[in-house]
């Protein structure tokens, strides 16, 4: 029964979406600063695991002229987000020390 | 992709992930809220395997749920005072609205193209027996460029969030 089943493309693009749906929603959704990055980390998850099934699955490319670029991109999106987050992590601490909180509905004022 | 063991793997991983992702948004602690998002990173390096993306499966592991979860250990710790429960804000409902929208778009949209894939033997054909090799020709070649920037960025950054978090002088403190 199981070998009728097959993975496809539609399958990885499918749990990719829904894994975006849910980081948006956390991110969107969160009071908390680090809980809104938590919703901002999957949903570059979600992305990465998108360009890899293009990129395993692709036939838009002949063999061997561009070969994993996905990979590639992929790459430099675990570097973007590893520099977010050590930014977005040190503005939340440094918000905590202005203002014991990093409750984002009550950071309100654009003044320090 | 037509080993029942891979096949298996798909499901068994996209529930890990995809619950771990539920997990996140429904947890009433914060740190519990970590943890799953750490099980949603695992499982998706798992995902990444099944592609056959061995490069990406680690990297995924050692940036993701090394240090990106440990960075998010150190910002909750070194906010104690904060509220650690994890709660909503009032956006909730447009919240869940805009997500349900973007992945019932999504889904849509990844289930009525003809994507033209590869299949079956053409798809085990077309697998190199290590990404490691190619990725790197591709960074330091094609991409040569581009890797030069995000080393500059990483770097850019790093210094930015020390500056950013630097105790100033006593008598500024004060």
């Amino acid at each position: 029964m199981i070998e009728g089943l097959s993975v496809t493309l539609t399958h990885y693009l499918i749990v990719g979406a829904v894994i975006f749906g849910f980081g948006t929603v956390i991110a969107l959704s969160k009071r908390n600063a680090v809980a809104v990055l938590m919703g901002v980390e999957l949903m570059l998850n979600a992305v990465n695991l998108t360009l890899v099934a293009f990129s395993r699955f692709s036939s838009a490319f002949p063999q061997g002229e561009e070969p994993l670029a996905g990979h590639v991109f992929v790459v430099f999106v675990l570097t973007v987000a590893a520099a977010e987050a050590a930014v977005a992590l040190a503005m939340a601490v440094l918000v905590y020390r202005q203002r014991e909180t990093v409750d984002l509905d009550r950071i309100n004022l654009l003044h320090g | 992709m037509e080993s029942p063991g891979i096949i298996l793997a798909f499901w068994v991983l996209s529930a890990i992930t995809v619950a771990g992702c539920a997990m996140v948004l429904v947890a009433k602690n914060l740190v519990h809220a970590l943890v799953f998002l750490v099980l949603a990173f695992l499982g998706m390096a798992g995902l990444f395997l099944t592609l056959s993306a061995d490069f990406i499966a680690v990297a995924q592991v050692l940036i993701y749920a090394g240090s990106i979860a440990v960075l998010m250990v150190f910002a909750i710790m070194l906010t104690p005072l904060a509220a650690r429960d994890n709660a909503n804000s009032l956006y909730l409902l447009p919240a869940l609205a805009s997500g349900l929208g973007i992945a019932a778009i999504v889904s849509f949209v990844a289930l009525v193209t003809p994507w033209g894939e590869l299949q079956g033997d053409a798809l085990a054909q077309n697998d190199p027996p290590t990404t490691v090799a190619i990725i790197g020709d591709l960074l330091l070649g094609r991409y040569v460029l581009a890797f030069e920037v995000a080393s500059i960025l990483l770097f850019f950054a790093l210094l930015g969030a020390i500056v950013l978090v630097q105790e100033r002088g006593s008598r500024e403190s004060q």
